[in-house]
């Protein structure tokens, strides 16, 4: 500091300085190029994907749904052109209002906007709540001109799934619906799945064929600017539609045998039997998988819950049952094959004591030999005769015939039953198979348990003396069908012992009204609970919870077997009375539809009304007696 | 310098090569506004090129102004630059809002641009004045303290931080070269580095947004951070070769915001490429050298000052702007000179190039005499 500062000086200093100002801008310029050079060559590829994905917006275009159709063609899903109004959550404002707003214009049932409200605080905000499908042009068209004053809601054309069979075929084909949260990250977040309108299978075959109905979902490839304005439309990838699943089954007669079912629980199966096709395979009551696309009330999800039919049970392929007297012709096969000679006779006396209990017959049958045991079902045959030869030899039998066996179909609720042996017990309930046991299940009580589809197999095995496999899907291939290990000769005893209970026995009051086909057939009455004798004798004055379950089996024409039906009721009664004409009438309609459905009249007006108006009336009961006000009658 | 016995004597002695250069870059900034509006010269193209044309007539004209009239001015300028920063302000303490320019009928002038130059050559005269022997005494410190505090104070809480940054760079650029000792410039430096933190806490929340997205731009790549990831997937995308003239989507779909402004240089490189780039920076190289020799070889104390200053004022711009484009500075608002649309940034330049040719011309006048 001390030091002189001259004008020289300064010049140094300032000529020095002026080096080092000189020589940072030269650095800051080299900086300024490596950056560059950084970001256009280094990281080119990066930026240009980014700009890329700027530029280019896919809007995916989703693809129509494949349709179901029966076998012959005729559709059981199709899709139906719609007008729809949804709510996109993250873009609602003023929530309430622009719902007061939507009731008044769409003209919503309280139901409905309990639900809309129910599912916007549930729901996730890029995910659409459906306010309403299917509305007409004219509200379409008034929700369409209010729009900017409605943020949040979108109006747009679509497709509605539409099942013509309605509630006939609900639990065959499922239903459809927007989906949920969780199966939207199953899918890994798939971008068509956020699509209002978009809709996935559920349930059923909707469900397990979902990767063939869905298709594949287009792309209109678009430049857009940043504020979202489109410039040009860019080469398109186009969509393709879903594909067609042809099911075996015969929707006229499956829809025949639904309503035939009447206000039953109950599931029919009808079984071609030269190819295992399944032709019909209603489960009643069910859902109508037309209310479910567009999203399904509270209270009608409620209703269907609360009702002891259980609507939401696919009965032939989810419940199981006690087969009941069913199972004899298959325990006489077994003990022809063990040696019985069919012409020794029981004597029934109407009781069979074993230790210290009484096993019952429903009648005294007197001696009868395996003929009369099949077509009067005698009960005190079959204990005796199969205690003789003993669980061992019956139950492989039983097995061969489709009880407890697993199929090959679209579905994952399958439940597929038990056929007991000493084995089985042992190591499910670790004890050893008594006598009793076998008494049990010579009669197909105890732990015999089977699903109706299993049921209509066993018939069809029987008529044929092969192993019929069951099929619904139209391109798979028929199971070659093997010869099973019994003897022609015996088979041909039981087909006739089977005839003969619907010529002169059990089933005598289900001759099929047809001139030169003749039914065969076997009832069964499955147990549920101990009721006394006089309790049995009086229906009415049982809780229905409590009642037996009626089944039949059939097989025609008796002499040249064609198709096979089974019909399982629930709490029905006795077999003969309900399930046997149920399935008279469903074969009567293969052969002559005329006289078929002039039965189902008869039958319909006697419990009040078709099916639609059944249903409608019992919706409103069930309104009426929950305190809400009746439904519009739109649907009419 | 063209020495040519047709070409008449005045026009003969003008600067032609840095005509030339400044021309070049306007022109292919024209060019590149033209592209941005979508190939049209309407908005942008055409009032920049008449603001150009004007305003390179007007420096032109100044570069026949003596170095003894810009001594003259320097504090006047100032002075009068000042009033009207004061001015600014109290206009918008009246109107309850934000104001950075007088409107004066046909024009607004923004003052803060003016304080550019302004401070440059205050300082330059300043230092002048100032002995030899007095250059590291307080009293050589703390009045050019004064000069620039008062108005980086007052542009500062317009709030227009870029302008301010680049005041207090232009001035302090302006005292190293006089010479100040080196602990004025290392110890506000350290206590900036220190007090950073503080003023952060103290920044408007938009600016102190620009800066956490300057951190970390990926951060908020749809808000704040937008304009930065931008800018970087524009230059990014462009290659070497660049996408084509009027081939940049990022601009032509506006993904690019301000791209005709602060953000022309992300439009420019979207279709030039690295190429275009590097020649717009070596272009603009080629000019501060230009400035920067005019004060190398300056005579007197003031215009070696005021050259270097002034050349530095267009450094700033330039590095700034680019900084910024670049994501290697928050993005506070400073326009491409020349290239970028608007006449404040061009009229600044100018001001800078006018005087620059002017001391330049004094340069060759006096050494053809002595």
């Amino acid at each position: 500091m001390k030091q002189r500062l001259t004008t020289v000086h300064q010049s140094l200093t300032f000529s020095r300085r002026m080096m080092l100002l000189g020589g940072g801008q030269a650095a800051i310029g080299s900086l300024l190029i490596g950056r560059m050079g950084w970001l256009a060559i280094a990281q080119n590829q990066k930026y240009q994907l980014l700009s890329e994905s700027n530029r280019v917006q896919l809007i995916p275009v989703p693809p129509r749904r494949g349709w179901i159709i029966d076998r012959n063609g005729k559709p059981i899903a199709i899709n139906r052109s719609s007008f729809r109004v949804d709510i996109i959550p993250q873009q609602l404002v003023d929530g309430p209002k622009v719902i007061a707003q939507l009731t008044s214009l769409l003209k919503l049932p309280p139901d409905e906007v309990e639900r809309i409200n129910r599912e916007l605080s549930t729901s996730r905000g890029f995910q659409p709540v459906s306010v309403a499908e299917t509305i007409p042009y004219e509200q379409y068209a008034a929700i369409t001109v209010r729009l900017p004053e409605l943020p949040g809601v979108s109006a747009s054309r679509g497709f509605q799934r539409y099942y013509p069979g309605g509630s006939t075929v609900g639990q065959l084909v499922g239903y459809v619906g927007a989906a949920s949260a969780a199966e939207y990250e199953k899918e890994n977040k798939n971008p068509l799945l956020l699509i209002p309108g978009v809709k996935i299978g559920k349930e059923g075959l909707e469900q397990t064929m979902e990767s063939t109905l869905r298709g594949v979902p287009g792309g209109q490839r678009v430049e857009v600017t940043a504020r979202g304005k489109l410039v040009k439309e860019l080469d398109p990838k186009p969509d393709r539609s879903g594909g067609t699943v042809q099911l075996t089954i015969d929707s006229d007669l499956h829809e025949y045998a639904a309503r035939r079912i009447g206000d039953q629980s109950c599931s029919v199966v009808v079984l071609d039997v030269t190819n295992g096709d399944i032709l019909a395979m209603p489960s009643m009551p069910s859902f109508d998988p037309n209310n479910f696309s567009d999203g399904i009330s509270q209270n009608e999800w409620k209703m269907l819950s609360e009702d002891s039919h259980l609507p939401l049970v696919d009965k032939a392929l989810e419940s199981l049952y006690p087969s009941g007297s069913t199972i004899k012709p298959s325990m006489a096969m077994a003990l022809l094959n063990a040696g019985i000679d069919r012409k020794q006779r029981v004597n029934c006396t109407g009781s069979y004591p074993l230790g210290n209990h009484v096993f019952h017959c429903d009648k005294r049958h007197g001696p009868v030999d395996m003929d009369a045991a099949v077509v009067h079902s005698c009960d005190i045959y079959f204990y005796e005769m199969c205690r003789r030869v003993g669980a061992e030899k019956l139950a492989p039998m039983v097995r061969s015939m489709g009880f407890g066996e697993k199929f090959d179909l679209p579905f994952d609720n399958q439940r597929y039953g038990t056929v007991p042996d000493p084995q089985w017990m042992m190591r499910k309930y670790h004890r050893e198979w008594q006598t009793y046991d076998t008494i049990n299940m010579s009669i197909g009580q105890g732990m015999v348990l089977i699903n109706p589809l299993q049921l209509a197999v066993m018939a069809s095995r029987l008529a044929t003396g092969k192993r019929v496999v069951p099929r619904l899907l139209k391109n798979k291939p028929v199971v070659p069908q093997t010869q099973l290990a019994v003897d022609a000769d015996h088979l041909n005893f039981i087909r006739n012992a089977m005839a003969g209970v619907v010529d002169h026995g059990t089933a005598a009051g289900a001759k099929l009204p047809i001139d030169g086909i003749q039914m065969a057939g076997k009832t069964g009455t499955a147990q549920t609970h101990r009721l006394s004798a006089s309790e049995r004798g009086n229906y009415t004055a049982a809780n229905w919870k409590l009642r037996d379950h009626s089944l039949f089996m059939a097989f025609v024409p008796f002499n040249n077997p064609r198709y096979a039906a089974a019909a399982i009721v629930e709490h029905g009664g006795f077999g003969a009375a309900v399930a046997a004409p149920l399935i008279r009438d469903t074969l009567t309609y293969l052969y002559d539809k005329n006289k078929a459905l002039q039965a189902l009249n008869v039958f319909e007006q006697s419990i009040g009304g078709t099916l639609e108006e059944r249903i409608a009336r019992k919706t409103a009961a069930w309104r009426a007696a929950n305190g809400l006000p009746p439904l519009d009658t739109k649907q009419a | 310098m063209i020495t040519s016995a047709i070409i008449p004597k005045p026009l003969a002695r003008l600067p032609w090569r840095l005509i030339f250069l400044v021309a070049t870059i306007a022109g292919f900034g024209l060019l590149v506004l033209y592209s941005a509006a979508g190939g049209s010269i309407h908005p942008w193209a055409v009032k920049q090129g008449v603001i150009f044309l004007a305003f390179l007539g007007i420096a032109i004209a100044m570069s026949w102004v003596s170095e003894a009239s810009i001594k003259s001015i320097a504090f006047p300028l100032y002075g009068l630059t000042l009033i009207m920063l004061i001015g600014v302000e109290a206009l918008g303490f009246v109107s309850k809002g934000a104001q950075r320019w007088l409107d004066l009928g046909p024009i607004r002038l923004q003052p803060s641009e003016f304080m550019k130059p302004a401070i440059v050559l205050t300082l330059a005269r300043f230092y002048e004045l100032v002995p030899a022997g007095d250059i590291r005494r307080w009293r050589a410190i703390w009045p050019a303290l004064v000069l620039l505090g008062v108005p980086a104070f007052l542009i500062l809480v317009q709030p227009d931080l870029g302008t301010c940054i680049m005041v207090v760079l232009c001035g302090v650029t302006v005292m190293f070269l006089a010479g100040l000792p080196w602990w004025v410039f290392v110890g506000p430096a350290a206590i900036v580095g220190v007090a950073a933190p503080i003023a952060y806490q103290m920044l408007h929340g938009y600016q102190r947004k620009r800066i956490d997205v300057f951190l970390d731009p990926e951060s908020d790549p749809l808000g704040a951070g937008y304009h930065i990831s931008q800018s970087k997937i524009a230059i990014g995308s462009g290659g070497i070769w660049g996408k084509g003239f009027l081939q940049g989507s990022q601009s032509h779909l506006d993904y690019l915001p301000e791209g005709h402004t602060d953000f022309v240089f992300a439009t420019m490189a979207e279709e030039w490429g690295l190429v275009g780039g590097v020649l717009l920076i070596l272009a603009f190289g080629a000019v501060i050298r230009w400035g920067m020799r005019v004060s190398a070889n300056a005579r007197t104390r003031f215009s070696q000052l005021a050259a270097a200053g002034l050349s530095a004022t267009i450094f700033f711009y330039v590095a700034i702007n680019l900084m910024m484009v670049m994501g290697l500075a928050p993005v506070v608002g400073v326009p491409l000179p020349l290239v970028s649309f608007g006449g404040s940034a061009v009229m600044t330049v100018m001001l800078c190039l006018g005087l620059l040719m002017a001391l330049e011309r004094q340069q060759r006048t006096v050494s053809t005499i002595g």
